[in-house]
């Protein structure tokens, strides 16, 4: 039932990425470029979200366990470091460059967009990294 | 400023938007889990018993919509060549394992949770991604 549950939510995720636009990198690159044409409906996309969100996690919160059974696992941490916003630059960097972030890049990936898989692939790698400079220290 | 009024879709965005709300509520109130992508699929490169199945379904769903959803038309626009493409996976990869999200950890369900960490973070990422925009598309 969880793995149920898991996969709907993911279809659902998807779903909203493809209808909001946000698979078309073209279109994060145009919210991003303030220079040039810029293109608001990103802001759309996250308040949507938030919106609903905002609700759901209260309520979760409120509940404190899942309701399929088993604990509530959200991030307990409220301090700001600078791997918080190195790791952000870092990311927005990436974000900027080609218009992908995770998600969408997945989707783009399921629909068997050729760039989406390079993008995939090279993240992946880029997490894996992480890993194992994390197993140095 | 000029909005791109041929490009801005409010009425599809803010539906689509909305389902995600949905999807991360669904994650979180059935399966107790924050819907942030880049923290699910980094679970699955350090696999540990028991938490793997419920990551690779969420994917798993991600992959598919595509074909739920064949009837939409998207015609992505993608002028990133290989090599960049591969450069900013590589850097989204590393940033959001250290900086511990990405636009849907920190920016939906950070700040549905009303998380200050991922207020910072949303901010920043935001800030490099428009900074990065300037300077590759205007000033190089």
């Amino acid at each position: 039932m969880n793995l149920v549950a898991a996969f709907a939510a993911g279809l659902v995720f998807g779903i909203g990425l493809i209808l909001s636009g946000m698979t078309d990198p073209g279109k994060v690159i145009g919210f991003l470029d303030l220079a040039g044409y810029w293109d608001p409906s990103l802001a759309f996309v996250m308040g949507g979200a938030i919106l609903v969100g905002f609700f759901a996690f209260r309520l979760a919160g409120a509940r404190g366990k899942a309701f399929l059974g088993g604990a509530l696992h959200l991030p307990q941490r409220r301090d700001l470091d600078a791997r918080l916003v190195a790791g952000s630059v870092v990311f927005g960097i990436g974000w900027g460059l080609a218009g992908f972030c995770p998600g969408p890049a997945l989707v783009a990936f399921g629909s068997g967009v050729d760039q989406a898989a390079v993008f995939v692939a090279a993240m992946l790698g880029g997490m894996v990294l992480f890993h194992a400079a994390e197993r140095l220290r | 400023m000029t909005v791109d009024w041929s490009h801005f879709t409010p009425w599809s965005s803010l539906a689509g938007g909305m389902l995600i709300g949905l999807a991360a509520a669904m994650l979180v109130l059935l399966n107790g889990r924050v819907a942030g992508i880049s923290g699910i699929v980094g679970g699955l490169l350090v696999p540990r018993g028991g938490d793997i199945g419920w990551r690779l379904a969420f994917v798993g769903g991600l992959l598919v919509a595509p074909a739920a959803m064949s009837f939409y038309d998207v015609n992505p626009r993608i002028d990133a060549g290989f090599g960049t493409l591969a450069a900013a996976g590589l850097l989204v990869g590393i940033g959001t394992s250290y900086g511990s999200g990405c636009t849907s950890g920190h920016g939906v369900c950070g700040l549905s949770r009303l998380s200050p960490r991922s207020l910072v973070a949303t901010l920043t990422f935001m800030g490099a991604g428009m900074a990065t925009v300037l300077v590759t598309r205007h000033l190089l």
